[in-house]
């Protein structure tokens, strides 16, 4: 088993790494002096002893290592470089107080502060505590343990457990839930009642809560043909209805981090973004295989196609790697690539393999099986790749982004203006002068320098700084129009570049120090001939997407399918969704988290399957009851003794509160606010535009329509914990805060809804206060209410028609319905499900 | 564990933590059990008595609208109460050692003030001006500004920044402050959070996982006006650390000066507070219809039994019920004497009236318990052009009212366990940039503090002759924070929150507390 071969390795790296550390010694450096040597003196020696004296050097000057603890005890050419406890009498110390002129460290260079020298001090007095040997050997331990980690390991398929004294089961999983259950002396819990169990698979599956006519019909099917039968068709249905798409679109948006702005300081606005998102929720209603929708995320730009408008839809799909934050402040162009470069590895390998590659940018992985060489090997892939934004250059932007133009004759919607045909050959004649000027200008200072004249005056700054604005204006109305200014289909997406190219390893990440040129290639520790050479003449990303969705990569289905566990059962298997590596958690249930992967792939990567296998299973149809004892033993519920409860998500709520106030409107909006009116521009500046709502929502859509722009979220999604959307986000944060609760009190939005509800119910429900306040409980619950809810609201009801009210006319009396409305619209339960 | 948790305050015997209403909002968290951040067993062994008729009871009192009761600590499992964490990490939680401020007024000065012509006076630089400085570098360019020394330390101020100058004896300068890079994002996102590369939680939203809230009626981190650009919202973010510790936004974010100039417009914030007043109802009925949704909550809480998310969300309206009491008094400057408006620059058409308005809002809210309160200056103090007359501009709008805060903040003997800090994100070039103004300078600038422990009338470290770079003492942003928690009471390396199986901390794994600033 690879997860006991892992315990075993860790467990012998904590076992005998302490006895080694002794051995050395004899007595084992305390907390607080590792303490001591982790925060002040290894920080020193790496930053101003490594470069000469660890093993980084070629040859360690002096035959001096000071980059471990044997080596700085054990010293060079001129003997220890420390005696534990006898400052005075460490050269180490010598060297570095600069007192003898033969020996002074860091060399040619100031001396250390005195503060520095101090630590030194105190940290040889007090023994050199020390804590690098077992780093050390723990890394090397742990980069074989990483390479042999349960997660790198091709999934298997095994036997489904054995039940055969129980007819609890429905689904393969509730076998191996209940094997689990039964290992750790729990049993599971009865179904939920069926409304529970309704509005539970109606927000789990398209994130609103049940008609009233579909919750009777829903339990006629349950009385008439029982409730597995009754269930099947509830959930087919709901997977064929078009907002499933809307509500898994979602759920795969905040892995990829979709926004519809730049983010970071210049934060502009990116008005073709919401293609990308149209093109997420298509793929999700229309059940395209996973790996199919991966590969045509990374590298649609290089798939064959059919039609113009094929074309088109592969082209959108690149938005993925397009629509990440971009530093647009950054005015040195060779960074900006290598920041777009790490934030597209980053997303790649975070979203599809929940790893982190991204931090050997800089260093190698400590406790991770990534190497620089994996790093640079990815950034080659995407170096020769170039991504298309579409922002245009403005002085809060210094870098300019082609939009990516999609086939004209795809019959796409556009939203920006054309411009008048006079008016395109007025700005390229502006734009020719602006370039004639810039070059006059530049050789007119080139030719007073050559000459020896004082060139002030000539050109300045103002001058360039006036041109490039113009220019990038310019450039940026007509990349948006054809040669007659007509305004042209754009999207978000990449393209490969005319050059292909692999990169150097850069030292700690910074582009002023190249090493090495790595090959393009995918990360060594799953070469398992798992991958293909890369062309010469291609980026690799075709073949980059080809390797993550090979049926044996061991990561890319356990991924998915545990992401997929995830918003079904409110955590999953592996509760870090995002990380499968040595920093994440182990699963709680290994064998089937395999089984699920290679079920997945087998049933050709359906996503629709999947969730149907999972809503269909007895594990799902559990009450969420408490129950003391097991809760005892298993607080955090891994084990699935219950279904936990769970609170809605930000769009949930919002649509749950349009829904029950018959508001809705379900049609899918046309762009996004962002697309159709904002267009391209710096978001510091909308608050400027009358034209927005204030809580930027204004719309009866659902809220996977609402404008997503980064820092800069509508009130309901900022208010309720949405996804932070500058990196891959598996789960969401959750907070319980008073401006939620204001929001809830105060806001127009739920005001409206309120007021709308109260409407309806009195068209619905007629007069009588009982009636009301039940069908607005079957509305907004899925349930009755019990005696003392319905005693409380009527009493809540009849304080209108009490005497010492001023007013007892028909609008005071709705007033205290729309409270009411509030007060339900309002409450936990609303918002949480059972 | 960053603290010693043991002493968590107050039980009542049957398992409930009481958090009664009283005349006196401050300190109501002091009764609540404080929580575990998420690891490691901490049991109390008086808080996991569950008792079904102490739960009818209190439901009952809560029910009848008598009282109000947290439903605090049910969970007989750390894990479990790391569920229900928003409520009760606000507690006011033990310092490291004693502190000396107990509450922050951060005065962000946005794009990089000129410590050569305000704080960092250089002779040399007046008579080397227009010499270069290195061989065929750049120009050195005195200060249009006159220098003088002020009160009995002697502190250096230029002419352009008079009212301030009068609190020299107050105020301690570093001189010789070093940030990583030259360019205003980052480095103003390293100055709030210590990080650049990475999204950390800000100095801010520290400060209140360190010490929590002193007033339950209010949030413990408040941010007025901060730009929405250079990070937006990281600054004042959270990152990892939960949630509740985010700053609370007050007023619009202002137009990037760039903007407002352009476009010719000078916004005003906007309202103050979303959300913070009902437009339908009156208190009473919004009290009727709150105590309706508790109700029902605590109807749901009793057949769940155990449901922190329901718990949490009871204990959230309240306060939102109280903060609307509460806010908009505190926000309506109304209240204050027409002499201390005056004081403080506060008028219509006066340059003072926006940072006035702000300083005396700062006042307001850490007199009523707001624990960390930033501001960032309307007007910004990034003069690469025509120096002379931006930089004053800058001054004229902000020096009267920090003046007038510190004065009042003395006035009212909260100055000495208030830390006043005045700092932008770094300084700029004793060379000339374009013939009028300077350039970005990171390598060595000027900011002060005043109050909260800090030494007064002190000038600590030293630039260059010319005030180019640190030469004595340099003082990095990782050490400044680190003297900032000190003042606070908390070891910047004990201040740790562990995530993803690493400790952070503010500071990472440098910093040291600038001692010879502390009183």
């Amino acid at each position: 088993m690879a997860v006991s071969r892992l315990v075993w390795i860790l467990a012998s790296v904590l076992i005998v790494l302490p006895l080694r550390g002794m051995a050395d010694d004899q007595k084992p450096d305390s907390k607080a002096g590792i303490r001591f040597f982790e925060a002040k003196i290894r920080p020193i020696l790496v930053k101003h002893c490594y470069e000469c004296h660890s093993a980084k050097s070629d040859k360690p000057e002096s035959g001096l290592r000071l980059d471990s603890r044997r080596g700085i005890r054990t010293g060079g050419d001129r003997g220890p470089a420390i005696v534990p406890g006898s400052p005075e009498k460490s050269l180490l110390l010598t060297a570095v107080s600069h007192t003898d002129p033969d020996l002074k460290m860091p060399p040619r260079k100031r001396r250390l502060p005195d503060t520095v020298i101090a630590d030194l001090r105190r940290w040889i007095k007090i023994g050199a505590p020390d804590s690098r040997d077992e780093l050390t050997a723990a890394r090397g331990a742990i980069q074989k343990a990483g390479r042999d980690a349960w997660a790198y390991q091709p999934p298997v398929k095994s036997a489904v457990p054995h039940i055969d004294d129980s007819d609890w089961p429905r689904q393969d999983v509730d076998h191996f839930v209940l094997a689990t259950l039964r290992k750790h002396e729990l049993l599971p819990s009865p179904d939920a009642e069926l409304s529970t169990l309704l509005r539970r698979l109606h927000f789990d599956l398209v994130g609103l809560p049940p008609d009233l006519h579909v919750i009777d019909r829903f339990s006629r099917r349950a009385t008439a043909k029982g409730v597995d039968v009754a269930l099947a068709s509830e959930v087919d249905e709901l997977l064929a209805s078009p907002q499933f798409g809307e509500r898994w679109g979602r759920h795969w948006l905040d892995v990829a981090r979709f926004a519809e702005s730049s983010g970071k300081d210049a934060n502009i606005s990116f008005p073709y973004a919401w293609r990308y998102r149209d093109y997420v929720i298509d793929c999700l209603n229309a059940d395209v295989p996973y790996d199919r929708f991966l590969v045509e995320q990374l590298a649609g730009d290089l798939l064959p196609y059919e039609s113009p408008q094929e074309r088109a839809r592969l082209l959108i799909a690149t938005g993925f790697l397009a629509i990440g934050t971009k530093n647009l402040e950054e005015m040195n162009p060779i960074q900006f690539v290598a920041d777009i470069v790490d934030e597209q590895i980053d997303t790649v390998t975070r979203a599809v393999i929940a790893s982190s590659v991204s931090c050997a940018r800089c260093h190698e992985h400590k406790f991770d099986a990534f190497s620089m060489r994996d790093y640079y090997a990815l950034a080659g892939i995407f170096a020769s790749t170039k991504t298309y934004f579409g922002t245009a250059i403005a002085p809060a932007n210094r870098v300019g982004g082609d939009p990516l133009p999609l086939p004209l004759d795809a019959g796409l919607p556009v939203f920006h203006r054309s411009i008048p045909t006079a008016r395109v050959k007025k700005l390229k004649a502006e734009m020719a002068a602006l370039r004639k000027e810039g070059q006059e200008g530049r050789a007119a200072v080139l030719k007073a320098i050559e000459a020896g004249k004082d060139p002030s005056g000539l050109f300045t700054l103002r001058d360039a700084l006036r041109i490039f604005w113009r220019t990038g204006a310019i450039e940026g109305q007509l990349e948006k129009v054809d040669a007659d200014g007509k305004a042209l289909p754009l999207a978000m997406g990449v393209l490969d570049r005319e050059s292909i190219q692999d990169v150097p390893l850069l030292q700690r990440g910074e582009i002023a120090q190249p090493g090495e040129i790595v090959p393009r290639a995918f990360p060594e520790i799953f070469n398992r001939n798992l991958s293909k050479s890369i062309p010469k003449d291609s980026s690799g990303r075709l073949e980059l997407a080809h390797w993550l969705t090979n049926p044996q990569h061991p990561l890319t289905a356990r991924v998915i399918v545990n992401r997929i566990w995830k918003h079904v059962f409110g955590a999953g298997l592996v509760p870090t969704v995002d990380d499968f590596g040595a920093t994440g958690q182990p699963p709680s249930h290994p064998e089937l988290l395999d089984y699920l992967a290679v079920r997945f792939v087998e049933k050709r990567w359906s996503v629709k399957s999947m969730i149907r296998e999972l809503v269909l299973s007895r594990t799902y149809r559990q009450a969420s009851t408490h129950r003391q004892a097991a809760f005892q033993s298993d607080p955090e519920n891994r084990f699935l003794w219950r279904v936990s409860k769970r609170r809605l998500e930000a769009e949930a709520i919002r649509d749950a509160m349009l829904a029950v106030s018959g508001g809705i409107d379900l049609a899918r909006p046309e762009a996004s606010l962002v697309g159709r009116v904002i267009g391209d521009r710096p978001i510091s500046i909308i608050g400027l535009d009358k034209r927005l709502p204030k809580d930027l929502d204004g719309t009866v859509h659902r809220s996977v329509y609402l404008p997503v722009i980064r820092d800069r979220l509508p009130d309901v999604l900022e208010l309720f914990d949405f996804a932070q959307s500058s990196f891959v986000t598996g789960t969401r944060e959750h907070t319980n805060v008073p401006t939620q609760a204001l929001y809830l009190m105060n806001s127009p939005f739920v005001q409206q809804r309120a007021a709308a509800l109260a409407e309806r119910v009195r068209s619905e429900a007629g007069g009588d206060s009982k009636t009301r306040v039940r069908h607005i409980f079957r509305l907004c619950f899925s349930r009755l209410p019990d005696a003392q809810e319905e005693a409380r609201a009527l009493k809540f009801l009849a304080s209108d028609s009490e005497p010492t009210r001023a007013s007892d006319n028909l609008d005071d009396r709705a007033d205290v319905l729309i409270s009411f409305c509030q007060a339900i619209l309002s409450t936990a339960e609303f918002r949480n499900l059972d | 564990m960053p603290y010693d948790r043991t002493n968590a305050g107050p039980l009542l015997s049957d398992g409930y933590v009481a958090w009664p209403p009283g005349p006196s909002s401050h300190n109501r968290l002091s009764n609540v059990v404080r929580r575990d951040t998420g690891q490691g067993p901490m049991l109390r062994e008086s808080a996991v008595l569950e008792s079904r008729s102490s739960r009818r009871a209190a439901l009952k009192s809560l029910a009848s609208g008598f009282g109000y009761l947290a439903f605090a600590s049910l969970a007989q499992d750390a894990a479990a109460r790391a569920a229900n964490k928003s409520d009760s990490e606000l507690a006011p939680k033990p310092t490291h050692f004693a502190p000396r401020a107990k509450r922050v007024i951060f005065l962000c000065m946005n794009g990089g003030p000129s410590h050569v012509d305000l704080f960092d006076h250089k002779p040399l630089l007046t008579k080397n001006s227009g010499n270069e400085l290195s061989k065929s570098g750049p120009k050195l360019l005195r200060s249009p500004f006159k220098f003088a020394r002020h009160g009995e330390s002697g502190l250096w101020f230029s002419d352009v920044c008079p009212h301030v100058a009068k609190h020299a004896d107050d105020i301690c300068m570093i001189h010789s402050m070093q940030t990583d890079l030259p360019n205003h994002s980052q480095a103003f996102i390293q100055m709030h959070t210590g990080s650049f590369q990475f999204t950390r939680p800000s100095i801010g939203a520290w400060t209140i996982y360190g010490l929590g809230t002193e007033n339950t009626d209010l949030p413990g981190f408040i941010t007025l006006n901060p730009p929405a650009d250079k990070g937006g919202a990281r600054n004042y973010g959270t990152s990892f650390l939960p949630s509740i510790f985010q700053a609370t936004k007050i007023g619009t974010n202002q137009i990037p000066g760039f903007y407002a100039k352009l476009l010719g417009v000078d916004e005003e914030p906007g309202p103050p507070l979303k959300n913070i007043r009902n437009s339908q109802l009156s208190e009473r009925r919004q009290r009727e219809q709150l105590d309706l949704i508790r109700d029902l909550n605590a109807i749901k809480l009793e057949r769940d039994v155990y449901h922190p998310e329901i718990e949490g969300a009871i204990e959230s309206f309240e306060l939102a019920f109280r903060m609307q009491r509460a806010v908009p008094d505190l926000l309506d400057l109304k209240t204050e004497p027409k002499s201390m408006l005056k004081s403080y620059g506060v008028g219509s058409g006066l340059p003072t009236d926006r940072f006035g308005r702000q300083c005396l809002l700062a006042r307001r809210l850490v007199e009523a318990g707001v624990r960390f309160v930033e501001l960032t200056a309307p007007i910004g103090w990034d003069h690469h052009f025509l120096l002379k007359d931006n930089l004053t501009e800058s001054c004229v709008a902000t020096d009267q009212p920090v003046a007038a805060l510190l004065a009042d903040l003395k006035q009212r003997d909260m100055l000495k366990d208030t830390l006043v800090i005045w700092a932008g994100e770094f300084g700029r070039t004793p060379y000339a940039q374009s013939g009028t103004g300077r350039d970005h300078n990171n390598k060595g600038y000027s900011i002060w503090m005043s109050g909260g422990g800090v030494r007064g009338g002190t000038s600590y470290g030293a630039t260059d002759d010319f005030g180019h770079k640190a030469v004595e003492n340099p003082v990095h942003i990782h050490d400044w924070h680190a003297t900032i928690l000190h003042l606070l009471g908390l070891d910047h390396e004990r201040l740790t929150f562990n995530y993803a199986g690493r400790d952070f901390r503010l500071t990472d794994v440098y910093g040291e507390v600038v001692k010879g600033i502390i009183a």
